[in-house]
């Protein structure tokens, strides 16, 4: 199922004139105004722009936890229009993997806890829970923080519970909206350096939200917003 | 998400803010009990007064001069000793008829005094009511009949003016007339906070001389069996009437007066449990108010929960077992502490409590019930919260 680095060309998840605007006060404030992008399997990308851009509300589409005012979402395949609340959040559950960049760990839950998260909603059993958990957590490098609740936690090590959290579902695509933004150089190339092992070795498509040219510079691919829109997109 | 993993979330969320968990439940805790308490109050008061009437003895008739309507005020007593008689004639037999004239009396015996309720009576009272004699004997037909000075003491009575002595033969003034003590009675008890050995007979004859009237308060017939009642009922009621064409004559029964008594009683338990249901509806409202705050302060969790994979029902199914879990656990400590208080104030006060098993299972099934309902809105609330606006709350 993973596509390798070459890239199998299946859209994983895709944007079709998207458009989203938000009511305020009685006034349309369009965050995107048609913008059209494919994630495929395997894919590295960058999303760069400025504050008020539309990154964010783009990411979000993207991850299915929102859907567009028109145009088309397509999460695995699937026109998100015609899914439920329910069912969405199953695909969400099994396809995505979130990463923010205030991290938004359970507060008094251990590491290993926040981290079979994800698998309760799909329906794992307990001690499958904590296995799967535990294992995750060694491969972001934190077997030894197992029973350590965030507020014990450096910022970097919550950023990367937070990854495990992501990726203890096996997704086919990893959202990070800027995921260093909250970290020192050190944690942040830290958790970029995972992102990028996850994206070599297992193929997971990883789309991050950026504002350092450095970081973005890294990805294969570059897409540049303004105004809710994309205005360049590199290759 | 199964509903084992429902309750653990639930469970685990409790545990994370035990403080308000408490506070929470405390309201409940107060509301469930009370509703015990209240009722097992009621009840118990009930249950003994129901005790006490059939104690009396059973078949029995009371004859009281008026309609029996025990909301008004009680009519003065037409009856005479000469209707006591008819009475007499018409049953058949003179051990079937006790009478009573009642006075509040201070009886003295040397520097001892005790005020009591003096009872003019027949001979006959120990065969038609059930009394029984400690020491001594009780009044003779020909102590009713000359009229003699002679008294039975309640125990109360007894053990006030003598202590430990035994007071048959000895002296006692009664409103300053000398009577000798002939009996007392065995110990009653007391119930419903009245001391029912508190009491002296003398003879009827006696009675009115002392007390300067003619009246006969209220006369009670011991009927030879349960079936001969109405008729015998009916009879002495007509013999009465003849004899008094102006006024009016009851006789009831022990069951008409155990039925106005229960219902009263039972009004005062449902009185007593809607002010108790009062108080959960009140700590139901305290649950709903705290899920909701709790919804608001977890927002960015719920978000969290629903961008990893939670469906709209899965975070509705968690805040509803919260609150249910809430509302029965508050259940299950307000029915140990109703029932315990219950126990505590049957055993160190005169007020009688008994613990029914249906306050016990409706306090618990309204406080569950008040969990679901005020669960509800805030478990809805949190469910359909957009996950987008959820993770960036504050
Ligand atoms: N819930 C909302 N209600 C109203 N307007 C919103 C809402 N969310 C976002 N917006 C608006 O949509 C636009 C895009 O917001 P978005 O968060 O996507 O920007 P961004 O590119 O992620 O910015 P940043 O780099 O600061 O995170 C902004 O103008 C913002 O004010
Ligand atoms: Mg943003």
């Amino acid at each position: 199922m993973i596509g390798s680095a070459e890239g199998t060309v299946t859209a994983l998840v895709a944007v079709r004139d998207a458009t989203r605007s938000y009511q305020l006060d009685g006034i349309t404030v369009p965050a995107l105004r048609g913008v059209s992008l494919t994630v495929e399997r395997g894919d590295y990308l960058a999303i760069v722009g400025p504050s008020g851009s539309g990154k964010s509300t783009l990411m979000h589409l993207l991850g299915g936890l929102d859907r567009p005012t028109s145009g088309r979402l397509l999460l695995d395949g699937r026109d998100v229009s015609s899914l439920s609340a329910a069912d969405l959040a199953r695909l969400r559950n099994e396809v995505i993997g979130f990463v923010f960049q205030s991290f938004h760990l359970l507060a008094r839950t251990s590491a290993r806890d926040n981290v079979a998260l994800p698998l309760i909603y799909r329906g794992v059993r307990k001690a499958q829970r904590r296995r799967l958990a535990e294992e995750t957590l060694a491969r972001v490098g934190l077997a030894h923080r197992l029973d350590h609740r965030p507020n014990q936690l450096s910022g970097g090590e919550q950023q990367r519970v937070a990854i495990a959290r992501a990726l203890v579902t096996e997704p086919s695509v990893l959202l990070a909206d800027e995921p260093t933004g909250n970290l020192d150089s050190a944690s942040g190339e830290a958790v970029l350096a995972l992102l990028e092992e996850l994206n070599a070795e297992r193929g997971v498509a990883v789309a991050v939200v950026t504002h350092d040219r450095g970081i973005a510079g890294r990805a294969r691919r570059q897409i540049t917003m303004r105004d809710g829109v994309i205005v360049s997109a590199v290759p | 998400m199964s509903l084992t993993e429902a309750w653990r979330v639930a469970i685990d969320a409790l545990r994370a803010s035990r403080l308000r968990s408490g506070l929470t439940m405390l309201g409940v805790i107060i509301g469930v009990a009370a509703v015990v308490i209240l009722v097992a109050i009621g009840t118990g008061a009930k249950q003994t007064v129901e005790e006490q009437v059939e104690g009396l003895g059973s078949n029995l008739l009371l004859i009281v001069p008026g309609q029996v309507d025990f909301g008004a005020a009680p009519t003065v007593s037409r009856l005479r000793l000469d209707d006591v008689d008819a009475v007499i004639r018409v049953v058949g037999d003179r051990n079937l008829v006790a009478v009573a004239t009642s006075s509040g009396e201070t009886v003295r015996a040397g520097t001892r005094s005790r005020f009591t309720s003096v009872v003019g009576v027949l001979e006959t009272t120990p065969k038609v009511f059930v009394r029984s004699i400690d020491r001594g004997g009780y009044l003779s037909r020909s102590d009713v009949e000359t009229g003699r000075r002679v008294a039975v003491l309640g125990s109360a009575v007894a053990v006030t003016l003598f202590g430990e002595r035994d007071p048959v033969g000895s002296q006692i003034t009664i409103a300053g007339v000398r009577f000798r003590v002939v009996g007392v009675f065995a110990p009653l008890g007391q119930s419903l906070g009245v001391d029912r050995d508190d009491e002296v007979h003398i003879p009827i004859t006696t009675a009115q001389r002392v007390f300067d009237t003619s009246r006969v308060d209220a006369m009670a017939v011991k009927a030879p069996d349960r079936d001969s009642m109405d008729a015998l009922s009916a009879r002495i009621v007509e013999v009465l009437r003849e004899r008094h064409p102006e006024s009016e004559f009851s006789a009831v029964t022990q069951e008409q007066i155990l039925g106005v008594l229960g219902d009263i009683l039972g009004i005062l338990t449902g009185v007593l449990a809607a002010i108790a249901g009062i108080s959960l509806l009140v700590g139901g409202v305290g649950v709903s108010n705290i899920m909701l705050v709790s919804v608001r302060e977890r927002t960015r969790e719920i978000g969290l929960r629903k961008a990893v994979g939670a469906r709209p029902r899965d975070i509705g199914l968690q805040f509803l077992l919260e609150a249910v879990l809430l509302t029965t656990i508050g259940g299950v400590v307000g029915i140990a502490l109703g029932v315990g208080t219950a126990l505590i104030v049957a055993a160190i006060t005169p007020v009688p409590a008994v613990v029914t098993w249906w306050s016990v299972a409706l306090a618990f099934g309204v406080s569950a019930a008040v969990g679901i309902i005020f669960g509800v809105v805030p478990a809805q609330r949190a469910g359909r919260l957009d996950p987008v606006v959820a993770l960036r709350a504050e």
